[in-house]
């Protein structure tokens, strides 16, 4: 927690690019507050009624109104200028970077289910796996995230990212994220999503290096331990769509 | 005092009947005169605005001190187990709680008591009218409030709780029974809000109607008080945006329902619809919960300072560009979402244009005091009031309007930081200046001058030390409507925070209680009223305080001048009605 | 005078209404919090009847038992402190030739009314796991459902026959329901913690246990005469066996499963399981 805006550490590539936004439009906001503030308590003190003495009669200056509409119309605008580039920077698909590594996260009551590619490095193969709440990802590498939803809408928020996308059920909606230093960071949710909404939080790793490849191939190498031995049992979480009836048998 | 000129023949807006005939009935529940109808809204919002209050005040216990059995929420030993268990509040109840609050606060607090009130109350008044264009629509208008007001509230007691998606109701949470826990109290929150639409709907078609077709002799449209062109603009945004909702709620009700998929992907629906629905409708909606409080101030403030208004005409301009281009910025509310990015660009650059009619608007004001011989009666405080801490709301706003700054900070405290500055800041200071500015009119009698500036400065005080810190509570990541915030370690430092402001807040409800008893008592035992004990220029106050029933008597005024003619040279007291041909002469001083 | 009644009027209206706001009844909370004795996962012993017999069973299981998916816990180290093993899902429970969680229960042959008991049959969290993962209890009867790891677990129960709930614990708590109509199995699963998950067997009458670590199950003070007995697991399905008890006698019964007669690895929760197909799949 940072300063008097108490911000996040901030691990993100564009994360200083929105810290810069934010501080510029603290500072612009800031000076406009304390002048007006300032000075319509020094008119409330200037001119307090007192007897035998007239208001000024005027019913406005069109010169000053001008002045003042062209001015705060030009901060706006520039704000949008200086903000509309990074926008699509950080939302629009066809302006990611090239991922390194490529997730599918599904939210669903009350939790975050990341699907890794496993050893082949696509997703939607046999070997992808599924991590509960935990992301891991290594450091210095754009990672694209497809972000989708079982049941209601719920927001993937990463505090120290700078990043926040809702996810959505029955549409798929990509993000990503470049993450600048090795650490334990917080995967939340920022949309409201029922009883466990204010619990439904995550871990993300971010690994230096070949830590990352060290994590990784462990995981394969449980994935697959798992499948070469007796198959274990897949439970069913949440309401992940059924395979067929269980044709089960019985004795009269 | 005030000069009537000629008398016409009145209007006969629907049947009068003498006043001795009238049984109790007639005259104060069914009635058709658009000043009882006002009060009742008055009564029955002011009554909202404390179960409003009171929910708040349970979130913000459980906020301070979350699920901890060593401070038990008051009362909840009461509440049933589904809500309360072991002194526990549940999270599904905290989830109600919040979704009520904002629900009530908004549709049956804030939005009568800027409309349902002042709409109805003022403007007969301040155009030189007798009644509304049609009274009976009118009474039906406050007798559908009162039904979606009762379903409101019987949501709470039905199995399941009230609806928890959130005032803004988010499909699917909404639509499903499954994912939320409630089907009944979502399906009752669907139908009071669509009752209360129609309330609404033809309140706004009575409101239209009467300002363009009513208006005394002399009084053109830039004659008329900024009260009466906002309630105007925001009467034109309600009829538009009332149905938008209304045909939403209809769809998530069959969705709830009878199992269609409007919104729901099974059935090939989209969530994201609602949204757009929803906020296409919303956006007007913030715009019409500020508008008729902008329009009060402006009035107070004029009032106060002994000044015209500064910029009259700018003023009005902007109040119809922000009733405008208020329907091209719901977006705003979606940049997350998952919308096209494009759409967002769109968005951000309309919301950063709104802000300019509104800074004109506080630079106008800021005219207007300037140079002033500035009152500070009990309703000019709180006019004074709603400029610094609108100021303060709309600068908040600057920084979700830009895209990128939104990411951190949507759907967090920071959102609600701002929420509050304008509409509590805003929009209740603007009702509590009204209230106390035609209280002798509408009862006849004065508030205490005194009890309304301790309960100016002791609201404004606990106000500011409630929602400031806010903000930061908000950049610093704290997300909204979180039943426990210590569940993520990297908010644990700022739960400090959290303590302090349910503090301030209970504090801030608790002054309150000076109002109410402000209010009530003076009803009454306050000092009888005189016409137009703020020396004030507006029709409303040359009728007789309280008016009966046709308001002039019979007398239609004539208009010769606008509203602001505070301190005009030609007159020697500092004010000129509209109504006066000739000046006053300064009279004996009005004790305030 | 006139304000007076004005004002009065609408108080009282607004009184009125108030009132009838105020008389609904209240939300759906379950029946008393049981006091005495818990009961065991099989529910409260029967009453004593006159020349009563009993049934000793046991599930006998052939083949090898597949592993049980094992629970990555990370990220609720409160739980996972609590297990000295890594843990892992319950789906099958089977040692030396015994199957552990199997509901067994009379499904022909009772006749008379059964009232509820009064005890409450509890389930506990603890660990993130509930405890016991297989019980039965009787229409009425309350299920206590008790929360001993102080963190947000949430109880959702999606029966058929029954209405389901979802109830949440924020904290240590113990939170009763219970269910109306007979069923067999209601699942019940968290979705804070989504390896969650246990069965309840809801009967009618209290003649019914579940299958321990030994195998073994037993059913007493059953009245003499021929019952129909079916024994459930979640993943092995269901099977019947006729049973006959003579006055004070003890009659014995095994069931047999084996790994084969599961055809797919995944028991969808929600759907029961129904061996007549009276249920599509998918249906919730």
């Amino acid at each position: 927690m940072d300063g008097f805006w108490r911000l996040p550490q901030n691990i993100a590539t564009f994360g200083g690019d929105i810290d810069r936004m934010f501080i510029i439009i603290a500072w612009i906001t800031g000076i406009v507050f304390v002048a007006v503030e300032a000075l319509l308590l020094f008119y409330l003190i200037k001119y307090r009624g007192k007897p035998g003495r007239k208001a000024v009669f005027t019913h406005g200056n069109s010169r000053l109104e001008i002045i003042w509409t062209t001015a705060t119309a030009l901060i706006v605008v520039v704000i949008g200028i200086m903000s509309r580039g990074l926008w699509l920077d950080i939302k629009d698909p066809r302006r990611f970077p090239e991922p390194g590594l490529e997730l599918r996260i599904t939210a669903k009551q009350f939790e975050w289910n990341v699907t890794y590619p496993g050893a082949d490095g696509q997703l939607d193969t046999a070997d992808d796996f599924v991590k509960r709440n935990q992301l891991h990802v290594p450091v210095n590498v754009p990672v694209k995230v497809d972000l989708e939803s079982e049941d209601v809408i719920h927001s993937f928020y990463l505090p120290e990212l700078r990043l926040k996308q809702d996810a959505v059920p029955g549409m798929t909606i990509e993000a990503w994220f470049e993450a600048t230093e090795p650490g334990a960071y917080t995967v939340g949710c920022a949309e409201l999503c029922g009883l466990g909404h204010y619990r439904m939080r995550g871990s993300m790793t971010v690994y230096a290096g070949t830590e990352w490849d060290t994590w990784y191939q462990q995981e394969i190498q449980a994935v697959a331990a798992a499948a070469g031995g007796a198959a274990p049992l897949a439970g069913v979480e949440g309401d992940a769509a059924p395979p067929a009836d269980v044709a089960a048998a019985h004795v009269h | 005092m005030s000069t009537i000129a000629v008398p016409h023949e009145a209007h006969a807006a629907g049947a009068h009947e003498h006043h001795e005939a009238i049984p109790f009935i007639r005259r104060y529940i069914f009635s058709t005169d658009h000043k009882i109808i006002g009060i009742q809204f008055l009564f029955m919002s002011l009554f909202f605005l404390l179960v409003g209050g009171l929910l708040a005040m349970a979130m913000r216990w459980q906020l301070a001190w979350p699920s901890n059995p060593d401070m038990p929420l008051p009362g909840g030993s009461v509440l049933p187990e589904t809500m309360v268990t072991d002194g526990i509040m549940l999270p599904e109840f905290y989830n109600a709680l919040v979704t009520m609050h904002g629900t009530i606060m908004v549709f049956f607090a804030i939005m009568p008591l800027l409309v349902g009130v002042w709409a109805n109350y003022l403007i007969p008044l301040q155009i030189g009218a007798p009644d509304m264009a049609f009274p009976r629509l009118n009474m039906a208008s406050f007798w559908l409030a009162v039904p979606a007001g009762l379903l409101m509230l019987a949501s709470f007691f039905v199995v399941g709780g009230a609806a928890n998606a959130g005032w803004t109701g988010y499909a699917t949470l909404s639509t499903s029974e499954v994912y939320s826990g409630v089907k009944l109290g979502q399906q009752l929150w669907c139908v009071s809000l669509v009752i209360l639409g129609f309330s609404s709907l033809i309140g706004a078609v009575n409101y239209i109607t009467t300002l363009i077709n009513m208006r005394a002799p002399g009084l053109t449209w830039f004659r008329l008080p900024l009260s009466t062109w906002a309630l105007f603009v925001t009467s034109v945004l309600i009829l538009l945006a009332v149905p938008i909702l209304a045909g939403g709620l209809i769809m998530l009700f069959f969705d709830i329902t009878i199992d269609t998929t409007f919104f729901r992907p099974e059935g090939g629906g989209q969530p994201l619809l609602w949204q757009h629905l929803f906020w296409f409708f919303g956006h007007p909606e913030v715009y019409i919960l500020i508008l008729p409080a902008m329009g009060f101030v402006s009035d107070i403030l004029a009032n106060g300072a002994r000044k015209p208004i500064f910029g009259y005409h700018a003023m009005v301009w902007a109040i119809v560009g922000i009733g405008f281009i208020g329907w091209v910025v719901w977006g705003h509310h979606m940049f997350m979402s998952g919308m096209n990015p494009m759409l967002g660009g769109f968005f951000m650059v309309t919301t950063l244009i709104i802000a300019v009619p509104s800074a004109i608007k506080t630079f106008n004001w800021l005219g207007t005091v300037w140079g002033g011989n500035i009152r500070f009666h009990a309703p000019m405080l709180y006019a004074l009031g709603f400029v610094s801490l609108f100021v303060i709301g709309g600068l908040s706003g600057i920084f979700l309007a830009a895209g990128p700054v939104d990411i951190p900070l949507h759907d967090t405290y920071f959102v609600v930081a701002h929420i509050h500055y304008v509409l509590v800041g805003g929009s209740l200071f603007g009702i509590f200046a009204a209230i106390t500015f035609w209280y002798p009119k509408m009862f006849g009698r004065m508030m205490s001058e005194m009890l309304g500036k301790i309960h100016f400065a002791l609201t404004f005080i606990f106000f500011n030390l409630t929602f400031f810190p806010m903000h930061m509570l908000g950049s610093g990541g704290m997300m909204r409507r979180l039943y426990d915030p210590t569940q993520y370690p990297y908010l644990q430092p700022q739960q400090d925070t959290n303590v302090f402001i349910t503090i301030n807040a209970l504090l801030l409800f608790g002054t309150q209680l000076i109002f109410a008893f402000n209010f009530l008592w003076n009803l009454w035992k306050g000092k009888r009223a005189t016409e137009n004990p703020w020396e004030a220029n507006s029709l409303e106050w040359s009728a007789p305080s309280p008016p009966p029933h046709g308001n002039w008597g019979g007398v239609v005024p004539i208009v010769n001048r606008g509203p602001y003619e505070y301190s005009a040279p030609e007159a020697e007291a500092d004010y000129w009605p509209q109504t006066d041909v000739a000046a006053p002469v300064r009279a004996a001083p009005v004790s305030h | 005078m006139r304000l007076t009644r004005q004002i009065t009027g609408l108080m009282s209206f607004l009184a009125i209404a108030a009132l009838v706001a105020c008389g609904g009844g209240g939300g759906d909370t379950g029946g008393a919090e049981g006091g005495g004795e818990t009961a065991t996962p099989a529910g409260t012993p029967p009453a004593a009847v006159a020349d009563a017999g009993s049934v000793n069973g046991t599930i006998d299981f052939t083949g090898s038992a597949p592993a049980n998916e094992p629970i990555d816990m990370g990220e609720e180290p409160a739980c996972a402190e609590k297990h000295s093993s890594p843990p892992t899902r319950e789906t099958v429970v089977a040692n030396e030739g015994k199957l552990a969680n199997v509901f067994v229960y009379v499904k022909e042959g009772l006749t008379g009314e059964f009232p509820a008991p009064s005890e409450a049959v509890e389930v506990d969290q603890n660990g993130c796991v509930y405890i016991p993962h297989v019980i039965g209890v009787q229409t009425g009867q309350d299920v206590a459902f008790k929360n001993s790891d102080g963190l947000l677990h949430n109880i959702k129960a999606a029966p058929t026959e029954n209405r389901p709930f979802n109830i949440s614990q924020p904290n240590n708590m113990t939170s009763p329901r219970s269910f109306s109509a007979q069923e067999v199995m209601v699942p019940v699963q968290c979705d804070v913690h989504g390896w969650m998950e246990m069965y309840i067997g809801v009967v009618d009458h209290p003649y019914f246990a579940v299958s321990g670590d030994d195998g073994s199950f037993t059913i007493e003070n059953l009245p003499p005469g021929s019952y129909t007995l079916e024994a459930w697991h979640e993943r092995y399905g269901v099977q019947t066996q006729q049973v006959t008890v003579e006055p004070n006698g003890t009659a014995t019964v095994t069931f047999a499963y084996n790994a084969s007669m599961a055809a797919n690895a995944v028991v969808p929760l929600g759907t029961p399981i129904d061996p007549h197909g009276h249920h599509q799949a998918g249906d919730r």
